[in-house]
Order: structure tokens, then sequence, then C-alpha cells
């Protein structure tokens, strides 16, 4: 545009037209640019949300027409529907425990590899593995290792410890799909951390040892609050993958044994494509998007305690 | 206390705690052994009471049988096809998207960009009704392009690219817009070059993305001979007489590129991480 500006001599109307139409040439351009993205965008994202919200006030079972029930979806959902009190609770169980352990270990793993001397990138890049690899596989493999007289079960055996198969147990199957998510799990989380303390200046734990800090004071006092902003991202970010946990269900516990696996992601798929209820599963998923929301909004609203900004 | 033995003994920690991380990644890392461990032995062996920790005889050749006959060679290579194409839509889109919110003027260009970003707040899970619907209503069950259409539009990879664009010096596509090159051409020949970190980034997370994808595929293909690797994968883990070696081969084969990818980039994934770090909650 520079080099338009500079044209000394266009009177100054002329020049004021000649920019319109420059300007509406580049709005042109613009619109050709983004048009195959718009459409997919429209297509793909924008009504689909749109449909999810109407389907849910339907009774659509995909075959024969969608009826307008109101807000009777949400009604059963809340009072007449036995499984999705345990469902919730299920979903609000998982979350929690695998967002607090895969928040303490990764930090735990983050901190452990900054302190080494040498090979820390092999160490990120070990514990980083998983992330990378088809969620579908991790699980598949966990499952032969917990399946009944398995690798876990003859440890376990070997240590004289004597417990019930994980995956055939009412209350140990979740354990065992916390376990699984947070072996897949920990990786992305421990590098973001690791980054993190990498970049906390030198000279600040410098000057912090010199007045007399020990590694512990150094650590809560200086690098914690200094990585605070990170850790609210991380966690952030693994509460809203973690509320719709998913594949690891699918593959080992299909929502079993009994309904003690069952989460909001899982019950969304069982409705939606093993029971047609296409009208019910949109309504599931809405109040997945509001926990969601709510989980979300309540983190933004603790992070004031602490999560410290340096600006 | 002496220096030296001060020296010495702050030597001694030091060996102990790589030793003692070292041994901990090797039990993290456990899972993948056994995982390849069964894959070649035989079946009767992966099912042994009391397990063994390695097998009789190692049966490699497993993985071509694995490949040819269940046919995760079929498989391995749908997930190829609807990785790379996925890939190759979003990077094409997102460039151009990015390049319009990035240097070109229109009405409501931060109205669209503050649209494109709410629409990264939307669950994947909470989409696949309308959109099995919506694919259901176009013919495209059980189709490539069914699979492929619906994620290849994501706004994320526009969002970067604008970024990235943003860091690129004016004058350098001054220089061409003077000589009377059209803004498309100016975005192949001057700009795509110039962001190829920006843009292996994207490709690198986006065929994961898809490689790893589960749900989606699950439901769209429901014909066996389209499958992607993670849903090939679970159809002959519910079947009866599982041949366990086989799907243990299978699962190594779809855990693969993942593995080599992050060894081999592990310093652009390292770096594309440490972005957010320095960014979190900014």
């Amino acid at each position: 545009m520079a080099a338009i500006d500079n044209l000394p001599a266009a009177p100054v109307a002329a020049r004021k037209r000649w920019g319109n139409r420059l300007d509406r040439l580049e709005a042109r351009t613009a619109f050709f640019f983004l048009l195959p993205g718009l459409i997919g965008m429209i297509l793909f994202l924008v009504v689909p949300i749109v449909a999810s919200v109407v389907l849910s006030f339907t009774n659509w079972k995909l075959l024969g027409q969608p009826q307008f029930v109101g807000i009777s979806n949400y009604v059963r959902l809340f009072t007449a529907d036995p499984q999705f009190w345990p469902v919730l609770r299920n979903t609000l169980f998982f979350t929690a425990e695998y967002l607090v352990l895969n928040i303490v270990i990764s930090l735990g793993l983050a901190v452990w590899i900054s302190s080494l001397k040498y090979g820390q990138k092999w160490f990120r890049v070990i514990f980083f593995l998983p992330t990378f690899t088809p969620g579908i596989a991790v699980a598949i493999v966990w499952m032969l290792i917990f399946a009944p007289n398995g690798f876990f079960d003859f440890v376990m055996g070997s240590l004289s410890i004597h417990m019930p198969s994980m995956l055939t147990d009412q209350k140990l199957a979740m354990q065992a799909v916390v376990i699984v998510s947070l072996w897949a799990g920990v990786g992305y989380n421990t590098v973001l951390f690791n980054a993190a303390l990498d970049m906390v200046p030198k000279n600040y734990l410098e000057a912090a040892r010199i007045d007399g800090a020990n590694a512990w004071d150094r650590f809560w006092k200086i690098r914690l609050p200094l990585i605070s902003p990170t850790l609210f991202f991380g966690t952030v970010m693994t509460a809203i993958t973690s509320l719709q946990v998913f594949d690891q269900i699918y593959v080992m516990t299909r929502g079993g044994p009994g309904n003690a696996t069952a989460t909001l992601g899982y019950t969304i798929y069982q409705r939606g494509f093993q029971n047609f209820q296409m009208g019910y599963a949109s309504t599931i998923a809405w109040v997945m998007f509001a926990l969601i929301m709510a989980l979300t909004a309540m983190q933004f609203w603790l992070q004031r305690k602490w999560v410290h900004y340096d600006n | 206390m002496t220096t030296r033995s001060r020296s010495r003994s702050t030597l001694l920690l030091d060996i102990l705690n790589h030793g003692a991380l070292a041994l901990v990644a090797l039990l993290f890392l456990f899972p993948f052994f056994w995982m390849v461990s069964n894959a070649v032995r035989s079946n009767a062996e992966v099912m042994a009471i009391p397990v063994r920790i390695l097998p009789t005889v190692f049966e490699w050749d497993n993985f071509a049988k694995a490949w040819t006959q269940l046919p995760f060679g079929r498989f391995f290579l749908n997930s190829l096809f609807v990785s790379l194409s996925v890939t190759v839509i979003t990077v094409v889109i997102s460039c151009l998207s990015g390049y319009a919110f990035a240097r070109l003027k229109f009405p409501g260009r931060e109205a669209l960009l503050v649209t494109y970003l709410g629409t990264l707040m939307v669950p994947a899970i909470m989409l696949i009704i309308p959109l099995y619907l919506i694919v259901n209503s176009l013919g495209m069950v059980n189709t490539f392009q069914g699979v492929i259409l619906p994620v290849a539009f994501g706004t994320f990879g526009a969002f970067l690219m604008r970024q990235f664009f943003l860091s690129i010096p004016m004058e350098l596509e001054e220089a061409a817009r003077v000589d009377g090159a059209s803004r498309l051409r100016i975005l192949v020949s001057v700009i795509v070059p110039l962001s190829m970190p920006a843009i292996g980034l994207l490709s690198l997370f986006t065929f994961i993305g898809q490689w790893n994808n589960f749900l989606w595929p699950l439901i769209v293909m429901t014909g066996t001979e389209n499958a992607t690797l993670p849903v090939g994968l679970t159809y002959f883990q519910s079947q009866q007489g599982t041949q366990w070696n086989f799907i243990m081969a299978g699962a190594a084969l779809s855990m693969l590129p993942g593995i080599v990818l992050a060894i081999l980039l592990q310093k652009l994934i390292y770096n594309s991480i440490a972005l957010n770090a320095g960014m979190g909650g900014r």
C-alpha cells in the first residue's frame, strides 16, 4: 500500500474513489480466499450446532418423522431416566480423579526431568510417546494387561495381593480406565510443564539460592507461581478432554460391568448409534456442553486465588 | 566437609537421580514391550497361565500375517489415505483463510475471526449426531468423503496460519505486488515458502489427530473394508476366539507412525508445546 500512497499527483477526491475501488477489490479477494473454509465451516460446524439444539427438543429416532416434544427430553433426563444420575456421577468421578492425578504426576515428572543434567529431551520423548499413538490401540494393549490371569493379576499374585480382576469388578473397573487414561495422557502435560519450567529465568533461582532458600522453597515460592499460568492452561484443557472420555471405555468395558464405567460420552454414543435416539442423545450432548462450560467457568473463577500473572 | 567430598556426594546424588528416573521411564515403556512381546508369540502362549514374559518361539512373521490375513494392511492404507487427505485439505483451507485474516481488509473481519475462535470451544462429541445426519442425507455413509470432509474444516488452522503470517514482514510481499502479482500468486510463491515451520506443525498435528481418531470413523465406516486402523482393531477385539497375537501386531502397526514422528520431530513438537506454555492462560 505504501507504494500507492506515495503517488504524489492524484487529487484527493480521485484518490479516495480509487481507494474505495481497491478496498472493494480486496474485500472480493478476501471473500474468495475465505469461501472454501466458510462453506465447510457452515456445513459441518454451524449447521450441526444449530441442528443439535433443535434435535434436543425432538424425539427423532432416525426412521420416521421427528416430532417436536418441547423440553420433555430434558425433563425425562433429570427426573425419569434411571441411568442418567449414575452416568453423571461416573463422569464427574472419572474427571476429578483423572484430572488431579494427571496434573500431579505430569508436574512431578516435569520437575524431575528439569532437575537432570543429561538426557532431558529423551525422557520427554519417552513420556510423550503414548500421546501420539491411537487411544484405541493403547486401550487394547492395556486390556490384555488387565485380562483375567493376565500380566496385572500375575504381578498382584506375585506380591501376594489378592484382588478381583480389574475390568470385571464393579468398583475397580473405573480405576483401570483411570490408569490407562493416565498412561496415555500425562505426556502432553509433562512436556508442557517442563517447557514452562525451562522458561523460568535462571537468575531468579540463583538469587533465591544466594539468599538461602532451599530447593523446596524455591519450588513452592518461585517456580510454581511463575509457571502457574501454564499450569492453569493445562488444567483447563485436560478437564475439557476428560469430560468427553470415550475410546478407552468403548474398548475395555463398554460401560460395564453393569454401568459402572458408563460416562456421558459413552452414553451419547449408545443412545445415538445403538438405540438411534437422535433427539435424546442430543439432549445428553447439551448437558455435557453445559458441564464443560460450568467446569471451565469455575476454573477461571478459581484461578484468581492461585494463578500469578507477572503483567 | 571438604570441597572434594561434597562434589563427590552431589555426583553420587546426580547419578542416583538419573538412574531412578530411568527406572521409572523403563516401567512406563512396559506396555509397548508387552504389546510387541505378545505380537510375536503363538495365540496359545498369549493365553498361557501363568503369563510368560517372553515368547518361547519368536514368531516375527505374525506382523506379515496380521498385515495380509486380517487385513490390517488394508486398514493401514485406509488410515493413511484418510489422514493425508484431511491434512492436505486442512492446510490449503487454513492458508487461504489465514491469509485473508492476516493481510486482507474486509468488512466484519474481526467478528468472523472471533466466530472462528468461538467454534474451537465446541467439543467434537457434541457434533457427531447432527454430523452423522448430514453425512447420511448426503448419501456419504460408509464412504471416504463422508469420513474426510466433516473433519477437514477445523478453524484452528486458519487462526494458527494467521498468527504466523502476521509475523512475516509486509515489505516482502509489497515488492511482489508492485510487480503486479495477484494475491493468490503472492500467497503461493512468497508467503507459503516462508511459512513452512507453521505448515509443518499444522500438518503434523492434523495428521496424528486423524490417524488416532476413532469415534467419527467408527460411526461413518459401517463396512469392514473401509475401516481405518483403530476401527479395524476393535472389529477383531470383540470376536469369539480372538487372535490376540495378531491384534497386538495390528496395534503395534497403528502406533508405528506416531512413535517414529514423535522421535524424529521431537524438537518441533517441544517448540510448539513450549509456545503453548509461553502463552498459557494469557
